[in-house]
């Protein structure tokens, strides 16, 4: 199975770059994983040692307020990652996660990932860089939300 | 660029038109199809626009969204003030006086043989329909085409039951800024679907109309997906008032909007797009 994964990690934007002997080292903490639709993928507060890359399908962000259910914060598509709660203590989940049709995806577990990180600081600074730029574009997108475009002083 | 030829119709002097339809998109937006009184409407390339008058209030500019079997002229207008208001409150029967059309027109020829990439967000899907609809007349011409279109909520997405047909035609995907849990599609802001679409950014043409600030984002988006600032098409509405290159009101930078624009391609604009006294 790790061998297999290598090559298509290869083929994730994420990865791109990466020496062969980093993609082994990366598949040998991941494994792929399957959601119904429907299915929870992650609770709020429940232990994050994992992140996950999507693959197909669609996965709903949200959080729970007890008088209004479930809110909606974002949807993830096909080649986003989900969950960087496992890079920092508390290792807790900010949000939940559920998938909103079949999702399949590449699960990397956190812990095995922080330990090779920790091992070979190169990979750390690599990965992290990595993590950063998809943060940093989460962080635009949502700055873009805060604007509120469509409304701005009667504008399209 | 495309730049239709010169029209006398209506140049300075609006002609009247009669509405002959009224549909409400959303709670502030009506699309309205209008028949001039006497002869025909003259030709519209898709990307340009009228400047529609609202007799008694006064005068905008508003992108041509179709034109009927019949001839008539289709306009889809959200009401944000006194103008865009009445407009949108003329009733079947009523009439709204015309002028143009103006402006460059969308130069989908130049995305024949590439991967078509259509980008709207909010009203911004107007200016872009009439474009939407001849892509999908012929759509052997394109290697594909994908739709990514953002609004604000789901009660806020124009032309849906037409949406729903151009998925057979297109990849299309819907987002939107916010939304409760019975909406089954994305939440997120349009530039973000642009990570998910299949294109060859070496060819890819992109297509864009919304909010400046979205475009902005977008433009940035498509560029770290490697497509040229050369084939990124942009329609600026800003705020112009003669809408024959006299009065000076829409000048960006070195341009016109109503005269050049309201179509230019990414790197014509560039410049000029962010500075903030423009
Ligand atoms: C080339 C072009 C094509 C357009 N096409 C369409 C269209 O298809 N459908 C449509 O609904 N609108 C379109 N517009 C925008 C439309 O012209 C404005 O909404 C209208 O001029 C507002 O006039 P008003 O008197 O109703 O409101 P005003 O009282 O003049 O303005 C109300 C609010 O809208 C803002 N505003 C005014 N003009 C613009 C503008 N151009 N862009 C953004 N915000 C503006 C003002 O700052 C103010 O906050 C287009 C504009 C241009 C330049």
């Amino acid at each position: 199975m790790p061998r297999q994964l290598d090559s298509v990690l290869a083929e994730i934007p994420l990865f791109s770059g990466l020496d062969d002997e980093t993609l082994r080292l990366l598949a040998g903490c991941a494994s792929n994983v399957r959601f119904d639709a429907g299915q929870r993928i992650m609770r709020r507060g429940e232990p994050a040692d994992v992140f996950y890359l999507v693959r197909h399908g669609s996965v709903v962000l949200e959080t729970y307020f007890p008088a209004r259910g479930p809110v909606t914060i974002e949807t993830l598509e096909a080649g986003e990652v989900l969950g960087w709660s496992w890079l920092f203590p508390p290792y807790r989940w900010h949000l939940d996660a559920r998938a909103l049709t079949v999702v399949r995806a590449t699960a990397f577990d956190g812990a095995c990932l922080r330990g090779k990180c920790l091992e070979d600081p190169a990979l750390g600074y690599e990965l992290m860089s990595r993590f950063a730029q998809i943060v940093i574009e989460r962080l635009q997108w949502t700055r873009l939300r805060l604007i509120d475009v469509y409304e701005t002083d009667g504008r399209r | 660029m495309a730049v239709a030829e010169p029209t006398t119709h209506g140049v300075m002097a609006p002609v009247t038109y009669r509405v002959t339809d009224r549909v409400q998109e959303t709670a502030d937006t009506f699309t309205l199809s209008l028949a001039a009184l006497h002869g025909e409407a003259p030709p519209i390339e898709p990307g340009q626009f009228m400047m529609v008058y609202a007799f008694g209030v006064g005068e905008v500019p508003i992108s041509v969204s179709g034109v009927t079997d019949q001839g008539e002229v289709v306009l889809t207008v959200r009401a944000v003030g006194a103008v865009s208001g009445a407009i949108c409150a003329a009733q079947p029967g009523g009439t709204l006086g015309l002028r143009g059309p103006f402006g460059s027109s969308w130069p989908l020829a130049a995305a024949h043989g590439a991967d078509l990439l259509v980008i709207a967000g909010g009203i911004g899907l107007a200016p872009l329909r009439m474009l939407v609809r001849q892509a999908l007349s012929a759509p052997e011409r394109f290697a594909s085409f994908t739709l990514l279109y953002g609004a604000r909520a789901p009660a806020d997405l124009l032309y849906t039951a037409e949406l729903e047909r151009w998925r057979s035609g297109a990849s299309v995907a819907v987002t939107v800024d916010v939304a409760d849990s019975d909406w089954r599609g994305h939440v997120g802001v349009v530039p973000k679907l642009i990570g998910a679409a299949r294109f060859d950014s070496a060819r890819a043409h992109a297509f864009l109309c919304g909010p400046e600030v979205m475009m902005d984002f977008t433009v940035q988006a498509l560029q770290g997906r490697g497509i040229d600032s050369q084939r990124i098409h942009l329609s600026m509405e800003r705020h112009m008032d003669c809408g024959v290159g006299l009065c000076g009101h829409c000048q960006l930078g070195p341009t016109l909007i109503c005269r050049d624009g309201p179509v230019y391609s990414h790197a014509q604009i560039a410049r000029w797009m962010g500075v903030r006294e423009l």
